[in-house]
């Protein structure tokens, strides 16, 4: 039986205690997505501004649980001013890690020019969320809202 | 009038070790356990027969066909229905709302129109009311609530201005209130409009007459009464469902069918298409047979002592630190128990609480809404049945310290 050490490390308590990147952007100029995880309630809300490219600034708002939280705070302090590009080859690393299946990404599913900068640091610390299949949502509600964002614009 | 002390042996289910702990069950609002007499009844129905009902002349389908008729009417009996042909059984609760807006509003609602809900409205009675509103164009109006939880009905006589259809709570999923169907009742009657009342969380806990409830029509759910799930019931006034057109056509619901057309079968078949959930009727029956057995009003007694216990224990050892949504006085409400402890967010505490064992409910419990009213994203939410006691109060209690600990801000 995983215990509740494997799910509330530290760190996690951490961001939800003391979140990075709080708050809202003005939008526009920049571009605002909202989140929800039906089941539970949560809610969250991510603004941010692309300039050449890049995340150059991200801000996040809302509510929920430790875990989203805390997920989303660190999501925040890991993409701010990666590349596009970076920042997706990050969300599926860390969505492969939020799996049940632990599928193991492909190498060459990655962008080849930000394979060797990249790295999940931090986040590996949500990795006992997948022993509370539950609560996988609550970690991954941010990055799906950021990456649904992303891909507004870039319809 | 006391119930049984040693009911929690009659559930195998609550015997069961979880995490290390043997199981905390408080969340009967969600869903209730089963006892054995539910459990038995539906295994001999597969075990001895099991054969499709209405039709076959052979020996096993007359007996399951009176066998599940046989639950009909003690359901019927169990809410005071005038007879068994008003009891119309669904796959739950949401399904007997959708029939109503489906069948009596696709009727008698159009633009122009105006259907009275709640604020604390389940979203099995909002919904099936917005996605005909968004086809027919009426309106739906809310009755907004007190401070306390309960509903204000200082404005009720214009809210009631033009209504046709009055749909509301019995009592609440998230707060526990108890409101006052009879005199909401009587005042939509006098205003020209029907009710439709939410059962869901009534029926398994207080002794329920539908006359006295003033209802036209109302709605409930087997599993939350002891009950296995996939069996709901829509009772209904026979001459108001009478007046209604089908909701799901097929098989059984029908007396004639040819090419140019059909006709519908009597009560309450015109409303039960293709074969019903047969076992779950059965162990529906069973379910009403066992809380006769214990008799509604000591179950109430019971839900009423366990509610102020609670209500107490958590108030002398937390004080301001903890707040409960929904009325402070025990008679006012039912054992529903929706508890804000520090800032300790509702999934969190949930989680620390599984690990000993103890199930409570962390969520919008379906009634956004409310949700909205109250100002919270979610609440933690622990509820009351016949089968728990103070030890588990106890452990309810003593569990909220550690998670404040762990979480707090």
């Amino acid at each position: 039986m995983p215990g509740l050490e494997d799910l509330y490390k530290e760190i996690i308590l951490d961001h939800y205690k003391n979140p990075r990147n709080r708050g809202e952007l003005e939008s526009p100029p920049a571009h605002k997505t909202e989140g929800f995880n039906p089941l539970c309630g949560d809610e969250v809300t991510v603004t941010f501004e692309l300039r050449d490219d890049s995340l150059a600034e991200l801000r996040i708002a809302g509510q929920g649980c430790s875990i989203s939280q805390a997920s989303a705070s660190m999501m925040s302090a890991a993409v701010q001013g990666k590349s596009i590009s970076e920042v997706r080859d990050l969300s599926r690393e860390f969505k492969s890690m939020m799996s049940i299946h632990e599928e193991s990404i492909d190498p060459k599913e990655l962008d080849s020019a930000s394979t060797a900068t990249f790295q999940l640091g931090d986040l590996e610390a949500l990795k006992g969320v997948v022993k509370f299949p539950v609560r996988i949502k609550c970690a991954t509600l941010s990055w799906n809202t950021l990456l649904t964002g992303l891909d507004e614009l870039e319809a | 009038m006391n119930l049984p002390s040693d009911l929690k042996e009659q559930f195998p289910l609550l015997s069961q070790v979880i995490n290390d702990h043997q199981i905390v069950y408080l969340d009967s609002a969600a869903s209730s356990q089963k006892p054995d007499s539910v459990i038995e009844a539906m295994n001999d129905y597969y075990r001895t027969i099991n054969a499709n009902v209405h039709r076959g002349a052979y020996e096993i389908a007359a007996q399951a066909t009176e066998a599940m008729e046989t639950s009909r009417g003690q359901i019927a009996t169990f809410i005071g229905a005038n007879s068994a042909s008003e009891i119309v059984f669904t796959k739950n609760a949401t399904e007997s709302f959708n029939l109503v807006a489906r069948s009596w509003g696709g009727q008698n609602l159009s633009e122009g129109d105006t259907v009275l809900i709640t604020d604390m409205e389940h979203h099995a009675n909002i919904v099936p009311w917005q996605i005909l509103g968004a086809e027919r164009g009426f309106e739906i109006r809310w009755i907004p609530l007190t401070s306390d939880g309960l509903l204000d009905l200082t404005q009720l006589d214009q809210l009631l201005d033009g209504v046709k259809m009055v749909s509301v709570t019995a009592m609440s999923n998230v707060l526990g209130t108890l409101n006052p169907v009879r005199e909401i009742a009587d005042r939509a009657h006098e205003a020209g409009a029907l009710v439709t009342v939410d059962a869901s969380q009534y029926v398994p806990h207080l002794p329920t007459d539908v006359n006295d409830l003033g209802a036209d029509l109302m709605c409930f759910t087997g599993h939350k009464m002891c009950g296995p799930t996939g069996i709901g019931v829509l009772w209904g006034r026979e001459e108001i469902l009478d007046s209604m057109p089908p909701f799901l056509g097929g098989g059984e619901m029908i007396l004639d069918v040819r090419k140019d057309g059909f006709t519908p079968n009597e009560l309450p078949h015109k409303f039960e298409a293709g074969t019903p959930p047969i076992a779950e009727i059965i162990g529906l029956g069973a379910a009403v047979s066992f809380l006769e057995s214990l008799g509604m009003t000591a179950i109430r007694q019971h839900e009423i002592r366990l509610t102020e216990y609670a209500l107490n224990a958590l108030d002398d050892r937390y004080g301001d630190e903890l707040t409960i949504h929904g009325p402070k006085d025990a008679s006012q409400r039912g054992g529903v128990l929706s508890i804000q402890y520090r800032d300790v967010h509702p999934h969190d505490l949930s989680q620390v609480l599984d690990q000993r064992g103890i199930c409570i409910r962390a969520g919008h419990h379906c009634a956004k809404p409310l949700m909205r009213e109250l100002g919270v994203g979610a609440t933690a939410r622990a509820s009351l049945y016949l089968y728990n006691d103070e030890s588990d109060i106890d452990a309810l209690v003593d569990s909220l310290e550690p998670a404040g600990e762990m979480f707090a801000l």
